[in-house]
């Protein structure tokens, strides 16, 4: 519904914040693309906020740019020369008169200086302020003040590994083998090293330490206790920068495949009511302490009953439908209003969690060797019917780019139970056709058929070792 | 409405057989009037085309063009003469002279060698020379000054 429709939030006195807030954000500058920038144009209309659709020059035909009110090339393929070419985004802001800019996922989401150079530039970046996506974007930092906060982590080093080998043995064996070396500018998956023993450990620092220069400019180096079998469980959190936050829930994302996550779900099952208001109320007040503002969200990793502080995210992120379904609240629209000075309309006892959701992504890639697969989509038929929505910029005729990342949309179902949705999903994925290249809908199909699966509450290691039970079985058939 | 749009919608304008165009866009219209050579006004002004620039919402299914690529592509399917486009480099907005009060860098028809600049594009309120980057005389002129560009976007002809 579009704000402007809505009463004027007028007191006795006449005064309304409403039209003030939403003239704020008359035009936004998506910097991103793909499925995001599409979602992120749709909360834009529903705010009635023109847009700006920023683009390779291999990206012309995106569905989104299509749709967009207005489009900027801003470089080549390469992302190096585009999506993360500030000058170039900046300045399509300037060009354009726009007010705001929405940076999705990845990319420069959680680039600090470009938040701070969109800032300076006179533009509002939808997101945190630059401060607080430093902190937490050095995993280090963010440890310490979510410590500081009272939220539970990781037992680990509590800081930056020195070159002192006792040292560094002393910690481990305080800590408790296995342990896992990681890269504090690092992040989702990258620049880690696990260590099983002490002879190991002095060599698997040193490793971690050169990688970590090479892909992060930042060889600084944290150790954690290595949990062997934990589930990855985040919470997602809204904040509006003006002392007020609140929590909506969790996400289990631990189908994952060399630390990408495949399938999600929300909520997570087994996490008890009262588990679920005890660490989101410890998140909530940690988003309060350090004066978050936007989307965001916690993970943990979950073991044995309790949950272990790893990173925080400071964006929106793939698997947000998931949390959407189940709540009610679109998130991406909640990002907007917060950009542009509104107070959180929300309150927590509005959220409730009604249901259960799986989102399934859909990659342009080989479902066996994993390979990206890119080309033209031939022929492309959504599924969908109650309780299926799919979250995509592919048609008929699109020409995929080799350029970027293989995801090309999610498949996300929800459902009054677990089963309920499950069953869904797979109708759904049955339904979906998408011909002319490989994808990993097949690996989905596998995923929800599967007993293990099924039963719910699988650790993060289970999807690779059901990959390779299903090899070695398929090399033995020959 | 900015600059750009209503550059295309001139464009438009002048490569058709129309004498007006209207645009509409929420709350904000444009009426173009062609004046012929001469300057003497038709008496009988051909018929108006109302067009509205509604970002196009419905989900089509096969690619979707949007109009602004519209009036890009009219714009660009006009034919450009032979020779060696010389496109932005970058995201900002085109000037063809140093200052208000200096002369545009080239002239249609001017002598350049590779390295001459041809003009400048300003962006977070740094100048950045556009240099040819190669001999010969000036074709055309593709942007006006003061127009907002897009990487890749032709700027001049060199024949």
């Amino acid at each position: 519904m579009d704000s402007r429709l809505r009463g004027n939030d007028a007191d006795i006195f006449g005064t309304s914040q409403t039209d003030a807030a939403i003239a704020m954000l008359d035009k936004v500058v998506i910097a991103n693309r793909g499925e995001i920038a599409l979602r992120v144009l749709r909360a834009c209309h529903t705010l009635g906020i023109k847009t700006v659709a920023v683009h390779s020059t291999v990206d012309r035909n995106l569905k989104h740019v299509g749709m967009a009110d207005e489009s900027v090339c801003i470089g080549p393929a390469p992302a190096a020369e585009s999506y993360l070419n500030v000058p170039a985004i900046i300045s399509a802001a300037e060009v354009t008169d726009a007010q705001a800019i929405h940076p999705g996922y990845g990319f420069l989401s959680e680039n600090a200086d470009f938040a701070e150079r969109v800032e300076e530039s006179g533009f509002i970046f939808i997101g945190p302020t630059a401060s607080v996506i430093r902190l937490m974007g050095d995993k280090v930092e963010a440890i310490k003040a979510m410590k500081a906060a009272g939220v539970p982590c990781v037992p680990g080093s509590g800081g930056p590994l020195g070159d002192d080998a006792v040292d560094n043995a002393r910690i481990a064996r305080e800590i408790g083998y296995p342990v896992i070396i990681k890269a504090a500018g690092g992040g989702g998956g990258r620049g880690m090293r696990v260590v099983h023993t002490e002879a190991h450990l002095n060599n698997a620092v040193a490793m971690t330490k050169s990688e970590a220069k090479a892909a992060f400019n930042n060889d600084q180096v944290y150790m954690e206790k290595f949990l062997e079998n934990p589930r990855h469980v985040e919470i997602q959190v809204l904040a509006d920068g003006q002392g007020n936050a609140i929590h909506l829930g969790e996400r289990d994302c631990s189908m994952q495949r060399r630390h990408q996550k495949v399938v999600e779900e929300a909520p997570a099952p087994g996490i008890s009511e009262k588990q679920r208001e005890e660490i989101g109320k410890v998140c909530v007040e940690a988003c309060l302490r350090i004066g978050y503002r936007g989307a965001g969200t916690f993970e943990f990793l979950y073991e044995n009953g309790r949950f272990y502080f790893i990173e925080m995210n400071t964006r929106i992120q793939v698997e947000h439908p998931v949390t959407e379904l189940i709540t009610g609240v679109d998130l991406v629209r909640e990002q907007l209003l917060i950009a542009a000075g509104e107070k959180l309309s929300l309150r927590q006892s509005d959220i409730k969690l009604t249901g259960h959701a799986i989102e399934c992504r859909i990659n342009a890639e080989d479902p066996d060797t994993f390979m990206p697969s890119p080309g033209t989509v031939k022929r492309f038929l959504a599924a969908g019917g109650p309780g299926v929505r799919m979250d995509t910029h592919i048609y008929d005729g699109y020409r995929i780019p080799p350029n970027y990342d293989s995801m090309i949309g999610k498949l996300i179902v929800h459902g009054r139970d677990r089963d309920t949705a499950i069953a869904r999903m797979r109708i759904a994925l049955s339904e979906l056709v998408i011909d002319g290249v490989k994808t990993n809908v097949p690996l989905q199909q596998r995923i929800v058929a599967d007993g293990g699966f099924q039963s719910g509450g699988q650790n993060i290691h289970y999807l690779e070792k059901r990959i390779a039970e299903q090899r070695e079985k398929n090399i033995a058939l020959g | 409405m900015d600059l750009r749009k209503i550059k295309k919608l001139i464009d438009i304008l002048e490569e058709s057989n129309l004498a007006e165009l209207e645009i509409k866009e929420g709350e904000e219209s444009v009426r173009l009037s062609r004046i012929p050579k001469g300057g003497v006004q038709m008496a009988a002004p051909a018929p108006v085309t109302h067009v509205h620039m509604e970002p196009p919402r419905a989900a089509a299914a096969t690619a979707p063009v949007p109009a602004d690529h519209a009036l890009a592509a009219a714009a660009a399917g006009r034919e450009l003469p032979p020779g060696h486009i010389v496109r932005s480099p970058m995201v900002g907005t085109f000037y063809a002279s140093a200052n208000p009060e200096s002369p545009p860098f080239v002239k249609v028809g001017q002598a350049v060698k590779s390295g001459d600049t041809l003009g400048i594009i300003e962006a977070m309120k740094m100048f950045n020379q556009i240099e040819s980057d190669s001999s010969g005389t000036v074709v055309a002129i593709l942007a006006t000054n003061g127009q907002p560009v897009e990487f890749d976007e032709p700027l001049f002809v060199i024949g």
